[in-house]
């Protein structure tokens, strides 16, 4: 039986399968509207996170099966100081297949060494969230038609953004990749990655303003400065509004450059630029569902 | 300079860092042995200039290899059998330690979950760097029990 808890869990050819079924979903959604009729999902919420759960049930229902389970701590037997073993034991009972999004790190992990059911991290705190890398991945790959050469620029919050650690350890494993990190000194990437960049030969820039390479990039990745990061609000406030894209900006930026980011926006993205054809953030999110049901459909061994 | 006599049968733990040896005694639990221990501080050492020794006379198997590999893999380990060194034990970093050292980031789920082991995982053996299984929070030796 097989889970997912890392991005790095599948090998790149196992992801160019599973993005290929995705694809394949995509341009034929009622093909697949059947395949887990009388199959459950059970969506483990440990904490909101109204986008990644609707996306997983979303996912379930388009593919005929159906989902039962809980949005938040509170309305679950953690409450009553259950451990994330025992429950997994229960909702092995209950479902086929489990996304688990929990605020400590590791838990999913906990959860898979005793489910009776493939489990999916569906985020644990600042650790992973293997399905949003997945979903960016997807999305480069479907509107690019490839992995792989090309200068991505990261910006905002490089420093506790998961999605961005995650995306940069993923896309390492394709050729001729150049990052330019873009975030203030006080989020920067964490030196442990540009230490890997080096070690690896990869080639990478850090740059201070959205400005200073704008014309270089292929593709954009847009963060949000996250407020729940923060331990002091000051911090937050003189930060958050850093690194805004508008169409000044973009105006600067090659015409097929793709702008993601992993949502939700706050105002790090102009609503102006919404409608360039170069901004995609809606469409990832989209990709993300295709993605959910490429990977259910995988792990349940019905692909 | 203070003598110490030579253990019959057992094991003498070598060029243990200056300092160092009531750690180790702790956390192989020699405390718990009913049996003879000589702790030796700041010993002359040619090779370290100063050194601890640690000489135990119990059996060999009754040492956690792993977790004194964990600790200071340059640690020499005479075996000891009529008074003599019968075999010398090389430590290399074992690949997972259990319980060993405790997770100290607030957000893993060794912070909460019950009975659950905390085990790190040999990340980088170049720089000797372990993660905790779960959260991947780097290790030091400071978070040991």
């Amino acid at each position: 039986m097989r889970h997912l808890m890392n991005p790095l869990d599948f090998s790149v050819e196992e992801l160019e399968k599973l993005f290929d079924l995705a694809n394949k979903i995509e341009a034929d959604p009622a093909k697949y509207a059947h395949i887990c009729d009388g199959k459950k999902m059970a969506t483990c919420f440990y904490e909101p996170s109204t986008r990644t759960r609707l996306s997983f049930e979303a996912a379930m229902l388009n593919l005929g099966g159906q989902v039962l389970g809980f949005s938040d701590a509170a309305s679950s037997s953690a409450a009553k100081g259950e451990s994330v073993s025992d429950t997994i034991r229960i909702i092995s009972c209950y479902a086929d297949i489990c996304a688990m999004r929990h605020p400590k790190e590791g838990a999913p992990m906990v959860a898979a060494s005793r489910s009776g059911i493939p489990v999916i991290n569906a985020g644990d705190g600042g650790h992973q969230h293997p399905t949003q890398t997945l979903t960016d991945l997807l999305t480069i790959r479907s509107l690019k038609g490839k992995l792989g050469g090309f200068t991505i620029g990261l910006c905002g919050d490089l420093k506790f953004g998961r999605t961005v650690h995650s995306l940069i350890n993923a896309l390492i494993r394709y050729p001729e990749i150049r990052f330019i990190f873009i975030s203030p000194e006080e989020l920067k990437v964490p030196d442990y990655i540009t230490d890997m960049l080096t070690e690896k030969g990869i080639p990478y820039e850090e740059v201070i303003r959205l400005e200073d390479c704008m014309p270089q990039l292929d593709l954009l990745y847009m963060t949000r400065v996250q407020k729940e990061r923060f331990f002091n609000e000051e911090d937050y406030v003189r930060l958050k509004d850093f690194y805004i894209l508008d169409k000044v900006k973009l105006s600067a930026a090659k015409e097929d450059m793709l702008i993601l980011h992993p949502l939700p926006r706050v105002n790090e993205i102009s609503v102006e630029v919404d409608d360039d054809p170069r901004a995609v953030y809606f469409k990832q999110a989209q990709y993300g569902v295709y993605v959910r049901m490429a990977l259910i459909l995988t792990l349940l061994n019905l692909a | 300079m203070l003598n110490v006599g030579k253990i019959e049968e057992g094991f003498v733990l070598d060029h243990i860092e200056a300092g160092k040896s009531l750690d180790i005694y702790h956390h192989l639990k020699l405390d718990k042995l009913d049996c003879t221990v000589a702790i030796i501080k700041n010993a002359r050492s040619n090779k370290m200039g100063k050194k601890d020794i640690l000489k135990v006379e119990c059996d060999i198997n009754t040492l956690n290899l792993d977790i004194l590999a964990f600790i200071d893999h340059n640690i020499t380990v005479n075996v000891i059998k009529d008074g003599e060194i019968v075999d010398k034990k090389e430590l290399v970093l074992p690949r997972e330690i259990h319980n060993v050292i405790k997770c100290k980031n607030p957000r893993c789920i060794t912070s909460i979950e019950q009975e659950l082991p905390h085990i790190f995982v040999l990340a980088d053996e170049e720089k000797e760097i372990y993660r905790c299984k779960y959260c991947e929070e780097k290790a030091g030796t400071s978070s040991t029990w």
